[in-house]
């Protein structure tokens, strides 16, 4: 009699506890562990107590190196190449990536099928594939490569990005919205600022942060475009020859503390949006 | 009328910034792997099919070596990325954007620099392996940085959440009832898991091969840095010819190369496992 109660009921069992479960949580803390070992190593041999430029082994704990942040001229100089260069990218492809965004969102049209393609491609090339191609590029217009081959290429690979999420997040949009604003005498203009733009900000944000994290780390493209100019993963390999000077630590480390303020920021924004 | 020429204007400027510079230069690209010339006396486009031939039996080894470490290492990706995307879909509780998060960390450190850091932590008397052969529990001349074996793990830890993110998205989407249908249906656990989940993620395992397997195998810097000079890849060679031998034509034909052969790859696999419209799953 009892039995048949207890069948019947089955969500009310007690769940066993599962070997199997504990051991996949085990599992996902050693690869986070793995994942964030080198990113440990870095922080922590930002702050070791070196003399000269080999860092190798520890040697006690210091602050000095985040005084003397900017005292190896040609590293500061890379370091705002990056950040300058990623700044003006992101910009550029927000625009140009939201505005595409939109048009696939919003409408349907000849060429929206070729569009996508190139997008595609654009985002699934190999990027040494892509950066050959771009000097072959300036090779053949004999253009000399330098800070501006830079930036042209970094809009070109992230805007596709930006502007598959903000498309993303127009096909949620339900159209009658526009079409009420509309009604009430808004014009396209309008429109836009006053409607469509603030619902979808956050979209924007996600896809200009994107842009700004793959423009700040670009390597393969830019080591085929940049001619004599040098990006911050472009001195470190340059350098990496003669031992990396702890101030690289510092400034990955700091790259890293404000890429996580920057998502953390996107995430409240996104929530309050909500 | 006016209104249809709205989405063009939207388009217009990222779409020509795409054109001229992703479109055109392949072109360009396309047609310097079909001449013949140097840096000095110009370039001349005759038709030299041979830069093909050539570019292809010349550096045989390279790109199957590419082919090889890049199947190897999106296999391990998988492999490893998987469980764990698994556990944080369906066990993370309140916590999945937090485990989530952790995964994507390496996203904040520069590229570069976490290579160097393997580097650095896998020397041959560094950190890891010196007091280990100090302690006589590893002999002197055991390596780790120079072979094949750390360009494949580099590749596989620099793209590991590539393949985390897209398995836990599709993970996410499978709707727990489903489970619990199977097993009123009298599905064992292992039986709901092969024939109901694991489907339903593979679009998502897919993605993360398309996310993985070009990049990796088109890579060169975990070659250059944790592989010597015996394990490079057809991205070395590419960059080489490329920068420091200015042989356009002959680093333009591995180029393309390169990308027929990954093009290839990618769509016997859509095709091996049945999701013929790759556009569509990319895209979405």
């Amino acid at each position: 009699m009892k039995a048949t109660i207890v069948d019947l009921k089955p969500a009310v069992r007690r769940p066993r506890v599962r070997w199997g479960d504990r051991l996949l949580y085990l599992y996902t803390w050693a690869i986070i562990v793995w994942l964030c070992l080198p990113i440990a190593v870095m922080i922590a041999f930002g702050f070791n107590d070196t003399t000269g430029r080999l860092n190798l082994t520890w040697q006690g704990f210091t602050l000095k190196w985040y005084g003397q942040l900017f005292s190896v001229p040609d590293l500061t100089t890379a370091l705002v190449n990056s950040l300058t260069i990623a700044v003006v990218a992101t910009l550029g492809s927000a625009v140009l990536g939201t505005l595409i965004g939109l048009a696939l969102g919003k409408y349907r049209f000849r060429g929206q099928g070729a569009l996508n393609i190139v997008q595609f491609a654009a985002i699934s090339a190999p990027e040494t594939v892509m950066g050959a191609s771009l000097l072959s590029f300036f090779v053949q217009l004999g253009v000399g490569r330098g800070y501006w081959t830079i930036l042209i290429a970094h809009i070109m690979f992230s805007l596709s990005f930006v502007a598959i999420t903000v498309r993303s997040r127009v096909l949620t949009l339900d159209p009658s919205i526009d079409e009420a604003a509309r009604d009430l005498g808004a014009g396209g203009w309008a429109v836009f600022r006053l409607v469509t733009l603030p619902m979808i900000f956050p979209a924007v944000l996600a896809g200009a942060l994107l842009a700004f994290a793959l423009s700040i780390d670009d390597f393969i493209i830019t080591s085929f475009n940049s001619g004599s100019t040098l990006t911050f993963p472009l001195w470190i390999w340059g350098a990496q020859r003669n031992g990396l000077p702890p101030q690289v630590n510092v400034m990955g480390t700091l790259i890293f503390v404000g890429g996580i303020l920057l998502a953390a920021g996107n995430a409240v924004v996104a929530r309050r949006r909500r | 009328m006016r209104r249809r020429l709205v989405p063009y204007l939207l388009i217009l400027p990222g779409g020509l910034w795409l054109a001229i510079f992703f479109v055109v230069p392949m072109v360009v690209m396309l047609s310097f792997s079909l001449m013949e010339g140097d840096v000095v006396n110009g370039f001349a486009l005759t038709w030299h099919w041979q830069n093909y031939t050539e570019g292809i039996s010349t550096y045989a080894d390279q790109l199957v070596r590419s082919l090889l470490y890049g199947v190897l290492a999106t296999a391990a990706c998988i492999l490893l990325a998987y469980p764990a995307a698994y556990w944080i879909a369906f066990r993370g509780g309140v916590r999945k954007t937090t485990y989530l998060f952790l995964m994507l960390l390496p996203f904040f450190v520069s590229f570069v620099l976490r290579t160097f850091s393997w580097k650095f932590l896998l020397a041959d008397d560094g950190i890891v392996l010196g007091p280990l052969k100090s302690a006589g529990l590893l002999p002197q001349d055991f390596h780790v940085i120079a072979t094949g074996f750390a360009v494949v793990a580099g590749l596989t830890y620099n793209y590991l959440p590539f393949m985390v993110l897209p398995i836990y998205v599709a993970l996410e989407r499978v709707d727990p009832t489903m489970v619990e249908a199977a097993q009123d249906l009298y599905a064992g656990r292992a039986q709901a898991f092969l024939r109901v989940v694991f489907p339903l993620s593979l679009p998502g395992v897919f993605a993360g091969v398309l996310m993985t397997f070009v990049p990796v195998s088109a890579d060169y810097v975990n070659a250059t840095v944790l592989g010597g000079t015996n394990n490079t890849m057809i991205g070395n060679i590419i960059q080489n010819l490329y920068l420091v031998n200015s042989d356009y034509p002959e680093a333009a034909a591995l180029s393309f190369t390169l990308m027929a052969i990954l093009l290839v790859g990618i769509f016997l696999y859509a095709r091996a496992l049945g999701t013929e419209d790759v556009l569509e799953v990319a895209t979405r």
